[in-house]
């Protein structure tokens, strides 16, 4: 394999590998009625940011933020309605399934659920070395044996199971097939899809860190999707927060987590329980009112303001732009700065 | 004491054969405290109370003592625990969704319980329903209980669950992952919502989870689990801050922590859960444990008493 990616984390220097600039994904769900048209649902409004070589990005939110559809977007699983997805100079949006497969490659997924993304019908020897099939058909049989046993060496899979099926595996062996499958290829980008909530505990720490030692030796870049922030801290560079398919606010991890800017990031963070019986009894916690609103009929202006504990009555109005809050520190929030209780 | 559970196992018979879900489980509750159940899939955890409550599966089988003030429940007939079940204790599970009857509106639901064990009449369950609603914090309650459950987000379907099972105002209330399926802020809502109904009604609960941080906040003592047997047993201090047995120290040591940036790499605990169809002869977590002896292999740790109140199944003396 080239070694060209190995590129030490080399953090924002240079030219971002992958720009993403006004995603959008729209699904029309029918209205019901015959003469009117399909409401889009707006899984992914207006989302624009940049991923450099080695850099792990997290996308933390809810359930229905658009974070997984995020990640499909950019990779062409699902056609973006709208923007711009430039892949080292390339642009991707657009592409057909022929011209994009060369752009494949590179860019690999992890899913969420380990075994049901596996076919259950074929052995882990033929999953792991389907993508090579395919990219690289001229391979002799034995060439691709000796690939699929060397990664499969890589993920801590022994080669003797080359021949047997995913039910056969448990939980974090099948997500370990699953990493193989990604890496086989050698790829640049690796959309990281929830790959560790469907674990136990202890299985999750041996995944993650398999997922880290591969970025690290391999330089790779990744899009790290998770709902739970403690993993996306240990293993991210920088951190997405989505609400609703919006930003709510992007930054390194060390100053999202130390000094957040946005409500809706404070009160997630303020969320999560920590293990420690001290820590959770005295902290003040800021518990949200609600539920998500549904992603139909989003509220006007703030998508955040029907939950926010901050609220002003410019927030319906007015839709708050992202604008830069410290360095490399971005939020979209009218009142982020002033001091409202 | 409340509920005191001596010498429960709990065997299923599949076509593969025998599965030992749990074994000789031994703790007690009193009145008004929070007990955490913590364990991984296969631990045995919700099977120990699925045992009391009787809802096992028709291949199961459980056997030993569980006294509910006093009185021997285990292996009751089912007439004799429609008495107690949603009277002196309830569960909630997981899955509202799937718990609740979708073709039902929630009036009717609700309703059936106060009727069927407080001999109601329709109006006073109805009312007494809307104020449980209220309770556990539904807007709206008096049009809400008109609607069916899909009608709810997850979270309110959650305190829909919780409202039902508190009905009867239950001196127990066993949780099983009530917050799994849900997000982090709703999960925020509903965990402080167990703490107050906890406090204000001197109930006692039992939260049966696999997220330590879930306990931390709740309990006042943890029973962790491994392989169908408790490994350790303390209160909530005792064992974040000073676990005894090597499984629980392997669990708080390998879970991100957002309060400490961390080290780089995550402490694993290597291997897997054990197959509970052939349990290893020793110690169930030898194979997956750092501090094995040779003893370990062959005789089986029971739990004991380590001083403080607090007890652990471990042949080593520190770690």
């Amino acid at each position: 394999m080239e070694a060209t990616t190995t590129s030490k984390n080399s953090n924002s220097n240079g030219a971002p590998i992958l720009s993403v600039r006004g995603l959008k994904v729209y699904f029309p769900i029918s209205s019901g009625k015959f003469f009117v048209p399909p409401i889009p649902l707006k899984a992914v409004d207006d989302v624009s940011f940049d991923l450099y070589s080695g850099e792990a990005l997290g996308v933390v939110g809810e359930s229905g933020c658009g974070k997984s559809t995020l990640g499909r977007g950019v990779l062409q699983l699902i056609e973006p309605t709208a923007g711009e997805v430039v892949w080292q100079g390339h642009h991707l949006e657009g592409l057909g399934p022929k011209q994009m497969i060369l752009y494949r490659r590179d860019l690999q997924i992890i899913f969420q659920d380990p075994l049901a993304s596996l076919n259950p019908r074929m052995t882990i020897g033929d999953i792991i070395a389907e993508p090579l099939t395919v990219h690289y058909p001229e391979l002799s049989k034995d060439e691709r044996k000796q690939r699929v046993a060397k990664i499969m060496e890589e993920v801590g899979l022994l080669p003797q199971m080359i021949n047997r099926y995913p039910h056969e595996f448990s939980g974090g062996q099948c997500q370990r097939i699953g990493v193989a499958r990604a890496m086989i290829l050698r790829p640049k980008l690796i959309v990281c899809d929830e790959p560790v909530s469907a674990l136990d505990v202890s299985i999750q720490a041996q995944i993650i860190n398999l997922i880290q030692d591969l970025q690290q030796s391999f330089g790779l870049s990744l899009i790290f999707i998770s709902h739970d922030l403690s993993i996306v801290r240990h293993i991210s560079h920088r951190i997405m927060v989505l609400y609703l398919g919006n930003v709510m606010e992007i930054a390194d991890k060390l100053s999202l987590y130390d000094e957040p800017k946005h409500p809706y990031t404070k009160a997630l963070i303020s969320a999560v329980p920590i293990p420690d019986p001290e820590q959770e009894k005295n902290k003040q916690r800021i518990v949200l009112e609600g539920d998500l609103p549904s992603p139909l009929s989003p509220p006007t202006g703030c998508v955040f303001r029907t939950r926010c504990p901050i609220a002003q009555p410019l927030c319906a109005k007015e839709k708050p732009p992202l604008v830069d809050a410290g360095a490399k520190h971005q939020v979209a929030c009218h009142f982020w700065d002033a001091d409202i209780r | 004491m409340l509920l005191d559970v001596q010498n429960l196992t709990t065997r299923f018979y599949t076509h593969d054969g025998e599965v030992c879900a749990v074994s000789d489980v031994n703790f007690s509750i009193e009145p008004g405290e929070c007990l955490g159940i913590v364990g991984e899939s296969g631990s045995g955890k919700t099977q120990v109370f699925m045992s009391i409550m009787g809802l096992l599966a028709k291949n199961g089988q459980a056997e030993g003592k569980a006294y509910f003030n006093g009185k021997q429940i285990l292996g009751l007939n089912p007439a004799e625990l429609n008495k107690l079940r949603g009277v002196e204790f309830s569960m909630i599970f997981q899955d509202p969704m799937t718990s609740l009857n979708p073709y039902l509106r929630i009036s009717r639901q609700m309703t059936e319980v106060l009727m069927e064990h407080r001999g109601m009449g329709e109006e006073d369950a109805t009312k007494a329903s809307i104020d449980m609603l209220d309770l556990v914090g539904i807007p709206e309650s008096r049009k809400r209980i008109g609607m069916y459950p899909h009608e709810f987000s997850g979270g309110m379907r959650q305190r829909v669950m919780i409202a039902m099972a508190l009905l009867c105002q239950p001196k127990l209330l066993i949780a099983d992952e009530p917050t799994t399926a849900l997000d982090v802020t709703v999960q925020a809502q509903i965990l402080e919502l167990l703490a107050r109904l906890g406090r204000e009604l001197n109930m006692a609960t039992v939260m049966i989870t696999h997220d330590l941080g879930v306990i931390a906040g709740l309990s006042d003592r943890v029973v962790v689990m491994y392989g169908g047997r408790i490994v350790e047993q303390a209160t909530v201090h005792q064992v974040f801050n000073d676990p005894q047995h090597p499984y629980t120290r392997g669990l708080l040591d390998s879970m991100p922590r957002l309060d400490d940036p961390g080290s780089d790499k995550l402490y694993t605990i290597a291997g897997q859960p054990p197959n509970l169809q052939n349990l290893p002869s020793g110690c169930s977590f030898a194979p997956r444990c750092e501090f094995v002896m040779e003893k370990c292999w062959t005789d089986r740790p029971e739990l004991a008493e380590i001083g403080s109140g607090r007890m652990k199944a471990c042949y080593l003396e520190k770690m």
